[in-house]
């Protein structure tokens, strides 16, 4: 954490004009900076143009199905949890061409679609995002098969994180062990990591590079090499943040979801659930999409198209004969347990960063740590969190 | 491709407004394309020029609501190859499947002053309760686009690329903020098949249900957010109430009681 940052390991303090340089000399470069702003009532990622984009001052109240801004009592720039979807559209797209196909004389030609990739600069990437990127780095290039555009615009991609001094209702990283801090900076995959702490005159935050181009970057703006102090009172923020994180995930949930497969529970949130796939969608670390292929009326061009999918869709598990998950019942548990538990044994390690979102953005406010919780109880335990 | 002659298109009208009819006509380039690939042998709206049956792709708009129709509905299938019902009237019976469920003469009787002029059947119901349906196009209307792609794939023998879940993964996917979750506004999307190009929310508003149920509807848990929304049960029936009331699942949550 920020905490552990020496003042002699590079850190500096930069202030909101030091900030604005910052965008400029990524702009100037030929990034499009890409950072969190209000748009519809909500924080969503967007191009930014400077520093006066970011939702200074602004904070939200985030449940169970439920999102709202609201005036912050500080003029923080990033005083908020985690913004309506992650980064996930911008490295991996919601829906793409991968190539066309035309009619020639006597066969067909086909063409890749070049995925249109720029230097793309991620300003205010959390901890528990950058902890998704990282996991979409693994299933998409580390996993055998290597998925060459999103390998490409993850090359494109320049990424400055922001520790998380302010948790929401519905964060839990912490139990996930992906934030609010960075603890691993060398190897987490950003290029500079900032800690928002605020003084008198204003926000000011820690910069430290994690990279070369994150350390040749910082040289390049007027930031002052960062005091104990400065380091202090970053990591106090932080710590801040722990403190107030919304919620929990049962320890030992992947082996309690293992031995739950026949649980009765699922058909419980089956009831309650729409099967709208809003919660894959939302989440940083889903990366189902489906392949359509089509045709045109000519009969002359044919494409095939990527699309983010979920497994909340009957299509999803649809072989010969009809879906194999035809209950709602066992579309929920396919989330669950895919994010949980068999994620392990497929990449190693959880699918989930903790970042809320799922339980946010669903319409219906379906929380996925009371669901685990649920699980727990009804086996008729009593070390699951409360 | 080896067919001698282009394959023969008809498009027919029941009870409805022509919206999807004129969804058709709406194509502009595409339409020249689809004069190109078919012999257009009957599309009154258009042409009063009528080619005999049979037909290879009949696009049928409207739903039945007299005798006279339960009998061409018959005809129309027996010239027809494929038969692709298209819109909400043809699919779950309209904005005139209202009034299925009241007692149709006291109805005809407060509207008409000729009473004796209406023959209408007591129901109101959609193409697929009378006759086999190849593929139904959900909207009201119909969407242009997916009008384009069943054709399309009519023409090279493929399944039409419909998805039939909810509207909220479109929505999610071309990155809109969820009207419900961050404004408080009632939503169907979450019970509504995709396929507007989600409309509503991309302009701030709650999804209406024009495209009809998704392919698993749950209302029921819809129910308790939509109350918390500020519509009372009333309300939440009216808003199922709508162009896909007879649709079988917003029949029953238009008709659930708290
Ligand atoms: S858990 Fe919520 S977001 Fe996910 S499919 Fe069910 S209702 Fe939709
Ligand atoms: S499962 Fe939910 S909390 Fe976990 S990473 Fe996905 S969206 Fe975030
Ligand atoms: S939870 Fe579902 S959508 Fe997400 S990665 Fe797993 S199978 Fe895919
Ligand atoms: S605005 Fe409506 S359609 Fe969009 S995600 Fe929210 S509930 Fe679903």
């Amino acid at each position: 954490m920020a905490g552990a940052t020496r003042p002699d390991d590079g850190a500096c303090v930069l202030d909101t004009g030091a900030l604005e340089q910052l965008i400029e000399l990524l702009r100037a470069d030929g990034y499009r900076v890409v950072g969190p702003q209000v748009t519809d009532g909500a924080i969503v990622l967007g191009t930014i143009a400077g520093a006066g984009d970011l939702p200074a001052g602004i904070t939200d109240d985030q449940e169970p199905g439920r999102y709202r801004l609201r005036q912050g009592t500080s003029q923080a720039l990033f005083g908020y949890a985690a913004p309506a979807q992650g980064w996930k559209r911008f490295l991996f797209a919601p829906d793409e061409t991968l190539w066309r196909a035309e009619r020639t004389d006597g066969g067909f030609r086909c063409e890749e679609e070049p995925p249109a990739i720029g230097r793309t600069a991620l300003l205010g990437v959390r901890p528990c995002d950058l902890r998704a990127v990282d996991i979409l780095d693994q299933v998409f290039t580390r996993s055998g098969v290597v998925d060459r555009r999103y390998q490409a615009r993850r090359a494109a991609a320049l990424i400055i994180a922001v520790e998380c001094t302010q948790a929401g209702g519905t964060c839990f990283c912490a139990s996930m062990g992906a934030g609010p801090d960075i603890a691993d900076a060398a190897n987490c995959g950003a290029d500079i990591i900032l800690t928002e702490f605020l003084v008198d005159a204003g926000p000011l935050l820690l910069a430290r590079p994690a990279s070369a181009r994150g350390a040749e970057l910082l040289a390049g703006v007027p930031g002052w090499r960062a005091g104990a102090a400065d380091c202090e009172a970053a990591a106090e923020a932080v710590k801040g943040a722990a403190r107030s994180m919304g919620r929990q995930m049962p320890a030992d949930v992947a082996t309690l979801v293992g031995r739950s497969l026949d649980h009765p529970h699922w058909a419980d949130v089956a009831a309650r659930c729409l099967g709208c796939g809003t919660c894959t969608a939302v989440c940083p670390t889903c990366f189902c999409s489906t392949v359509e292929d089509s045709t045109d009326l000519a009969g002359t061009t044919a494409e095939r198209r990527r699309r983010w999918d979920s497994c909340f869709t009957l299509d999803f598990s649809t072989l010969h004969g009809g879906p194999i998950r035809s209950s709602g019942a066992a579309r929920y548990r396919q989330w669950l347990a895919h994010k949980l538990a068999h994620w392990w044994e497929q990449f190693g390690r959880s699918g989930c960063v903790g970042c809320g979102r799922c339980i946010t953005w669903c319409p219906v406010g379906i929380d996925i740590t009371a669901e685990a919780r649920a699980l727990a109880e009804r086996e008729g335990r009593t070390d699951a969190n409360h | 491709m080896a067919r001698s002659s282009p394959p023969k298109l008809a498009v027919w009208k029941f009870a409805s407004c022509d919206g999807c009819q004129l969804s058709l006509l709406d194509c502009g380039e595409e339409l020249l394309a689809i004069g190109v690939r078919f012999e257009v042998a009957r599309f009154t709206e258009a042409s009063r020029a009528v080619i005999r049956g049979p037909y290879d792709l009949s696009l049928v708009e409207g739903s039945i609501a007299t005798a006279a129709d339960v009998k061409r509905i018959q005809a129309v299938r027996r010239q027809s190859r494929w038969l692709v019902s298209i819109g909400a009237c043809a699919t779950a019976g309209g904005i005139q499947a209202l009034r299925n469920g009241a007692a149709i003469a006291d109805m005809v009787k407060a509207v008409y002053p000729r009473p004796d002029y209406i023959d209408a059947l007591a129901t109101v119901t959609p193409i697929a309760d009378h006759v086999p349906v190849d593929f139904a196009l959900h909207g009201c209307p119909i969407d242009r686009k997916q009008l384009i792609e069943v054709i399309a794939a009519f023409l090279e023998g493929r399944k039409p690329n419909i998805p039939t879940h909810s509207l909220c993964l479109d929505c999610k996917r071309a990155g809109f903020v969820c009207v419900l979750v961050a404004g408080g506004q009632p939503c169907l999307g979450p019970v509504t098949q995709a396929g507007c190009g989600v409309l509503c929310p991309s302009v701030g508003r709650g999804c209406y249900g024009c495209f009809g149920p998704m392919e698993a509807p749950n209302p029921a848990a819809l129910r308790p957010w939509l109350r918390r929304s500020g519509l009372d049960a009333e309300a939440i029936a009216r808003l199922y109430r709508t162009f896909n009331a007879g649709a079988a699942a917003f029949r029953a949550a238009s008709n659930d009681h708290d």
